[in-house]
């Protein structure tokens, strides 16, 4: 019957009406600044660079490779490299970013940089709310600002974090076994050969950043399978 | 009692005896102008703040009806919103296309809340009070309201845009063919009223027999003819489901897509006054303009009843256009030239009927009404029963299942 179909309409939507304001639950609509849905851990949407410990300086991992900016698509990463060295985690003197800079309104959220790093140095961060009054110089972001610490990062992706860290720590005990070892190779060879120390201390240099970097370049693709 | 009574009698008056008082107190060459300013002015201020209040409650009903909040941010539970939407569109950049043809394009607007607010002049909006009496004040109504469908198509034509004239042209089409059962279905209660003018359709329903008012609605043919009035002036008025000469979806805005800023404004105002005119006009002819339904309730002043009928059919506007989808333009024609039109002729039909079967049947007064309503229904039923099936045309709308939506 022509009509019949008009009037179940206008009931259903009366329904809807009332009870939007009875039961709570018909309504989806999160009351978005006030009330929040929880991202999921694998979201992410600009990079930032991880340091160690308190200090940002002295603790960021960057090493200036530049392999980031290379690979970055929309060219958004600009880095120069230092002329002076600073030790690592294992305590290598490398070389450290001087000016490290991201600008966001150009970057696609694409993540190749975090893939590419083989120094866990950067990563993807969750942080969404970034709307600034200055459209150029708000978004072109500075070492200082992309600096963030591990227990963030362990915040914000405690899954990935965790597997980096114990990836970090095993690289750090495996360095120091080396360094203990050629240390004590060292030691022996010191009473027989006193010629031979300096050339032994310069061999256990290597041999330490030998299988750092050596493990460096195999987690590089771990990273890639755990992201 | 008495003193209630009384009290009512003044409150019914208030604004009728205040215009006097104002303009007994002005000097003697100033009175005419003061009179008609008076006459003018509440109704260019009322209307559109009863709009702000309508566009409020719409986004409202309508969020709630699709299970959400409505807006909510500008003020407590939103109710400044309005006022945010004024600031608006009134600071917003006035884009006028340069191939436009300016002057058409300018006056458009104008012409159409000009149109919208000269139908407001044969409306009694209370006891005494109504801006003209004419005689032939429906006449004046529909005559006005064919002035926006000019607007309309200037403001289609001169945009130079093919969304806006594609809009125009339903426009017209649509408004042409509606206006046709809206007239034929005012035509039943002209004809039983015997008078055009607004004022005295009023008072004629303005009766009381047994507590229950005289309304034109309390009658098959009055329910049945306003029930067509109100589909044919939710045409008339674009509203959703018949909103094509502006489907969003379509043609994103229709005839008024090339106007941006207060000209927007005024074309969303001009709607909305539209509304309410037509709302006004069905309150008069069919729900017995500014009277109570019952005589127990005639204390309650006659310009509130006015605005809670008012209230009530904008509501169930919104209703209707939280519930229905958009009909297609062959559909749009169908309907009206298969369904409204047969429709209101046989309720020009029934209600000469009515008028000439016979109140009391053998002495008795119910059994005379009882013939006469059941005679007016058939006559009114059989015909909606046999068209809607012809009109069906043996095809059996089946429950459409959903694969994904479900």
């Amino acid at each position: 019957m022509l009509g019949e179909g008009i009037i179940q309409g206008l009931f259903e939507t009366a329904r809807n009406f009332f009870g939007s304001y009875v039961e709570k639950d018909r309504l989806t609509t999160v009351q978005y600044p006030e009330e929040r849905h929880q991202l999921p851990e694998a979201s992410r949407n600009f990079p930032f660079l991880l340091y160690d410990g308190p200090d940002p300086d002295a603790g960021l991992r960057c090493v200036s490779c530049q392999i980031c900016e290379k690979e970055c698509p929309p060219r958004c990463i600009h880095i120069e490299k230092s002329k002076d060295k600073k030790p690592d985690f294992v305590g290598k003197q490398q070389f450290y970013p001087a000016v490290f800079n991201i600008d966001v309104s150009v970057c696609m959220s694409c993540q190749i940089c975090v893939e590419v790093c083989p120094f866990d140095a950067i990563r993807m961060d969750k942080v969404f709310e970034l709307s600034t009054s200055d459209r150029f110089g708000g978004l072109l972001w500075d070492k200082h600002e992309l600096s963030k610490s591990n227990e963030y990062y362990r915040q914000i992706h405690p899954m990935e974090a965790a597997e980096c860290d114990e990836r970090r720590a095993k690289e750090l005990a495996e360095a120091q076994a080396k360094a203990a070892a050629a240390a004590a190779k060292a030691a022996q060879a010191a009473p027989t050969s006193p010629a031979a120390a300096p050339a032994a201390t310069n061999g256990s240099g290597n041999g330490a950043s030998a299988p750092a970097k050596s493990g460096a370049a195999h987690s590089a693709p771990e990273t890639k399978v755990a992201q | 009692m008495n003193l209630a009574a009384t009290a009512g009698f003044t409150a019914d008056q208030v604004f009728v005896a205040l215009k006097h008082w104002l303009v007994l107190h002005t000097p003697g060459p100033f009175q005419t102008l003061v009179g008609i300013l008076l006459t003018i002015i509440p109704i260019i201020v009322v209307f559109p703040a009863l709009f702000a209040v309508t566009v409020l409650l719409e986004r409202k009903g309508l969020g709630r009806m699709q299970n959400r909040y409505g807006p909510n941010r500008v003020g407590p539970f939103g109710i400044l919103q309005p006022i945010a939407d004024a600031v608006k569109s009134l600071t917003k950049e006035d884009i006028v296309p340069r191939s436009a043809d300016h002057v058409v394009h300018y006056l458009a607007p104008l012409v159409l809340v000009g149109a919208a607010f000269l139908a407001y002049a044969v409306l009694p909006i209370g006891r005494n009070m109504v801006a003209v009496n004419l005689d032939a004040g429906v006449l004046f109504f529909f005559a006005i309201g064919a002035g926006t469908e000019l607007a309309v198509f200037m403001a289609g034509w001169s945009s130079r845009n093919k969304y806006s004239l594609l809009g125009a042209m339903r426009a017209i089409a649509q408004m042409i063919s509606y206006e046709i059962p809206l007239i034929l279905s005012s035509i039943a209660v002209v004809m039983m009223s015997g008078t055009l003018s607004t004022t005295a359709i009023v008072d004629r329903q303005a009766h009381y027999t047994a507590t229950l008012a005289h309304w034109n609605v309390f009658t098959p043919w009055g329910l049945a003819g306003f029930i067509l009035f109100m589909i044919a002036a939710t045409a008339e008025t674009n509203r959703s489901p018949f909103d094509l000469p502006e489907g969003e979806s379509e043609i994103i805005a229709g005839y008024f897509i090339e106007y941006s800023g207060f000209k927007f404004a005024l074309f969303f105002l001009a709607e909305y006054l539209e509304m309410f005119a037509v709302s006004g006009l069905g309150i008069t002819l069919f729900l017995g303009g500014w009277s109570s339904p019952f005589s127990f309730l005639a204390w309650i002043p006659s310009w509130i009843w006015f605005f809670v009928k008012l209230l009530a059919l904008i509501v169930a506007f919104i209703w209707v256009r939280g519930t229905l989808p958009r009909l297609r333009m062959d559909q749009l024609m169908n309907f009206a030239w298969k369904f409204m039109l047969p429709m209101s002729l046989i309720v020009i039909f029934a209600a000469g009927l009515w008028r000439f079967l016979p109140a009391t049947i053998a002495g008795s007064g119910a059994l005379g009404t009882v013939v006469r309503w059941l005679v007016c229904a058939l006559v009114i039923v059989g015909p909606y029963v046999t068209l809607a099936r012809a009109l069906e045309g043996g095809r059996r709308i089946e429950k459409r299942t959903y694969r994904f939506a479900e």
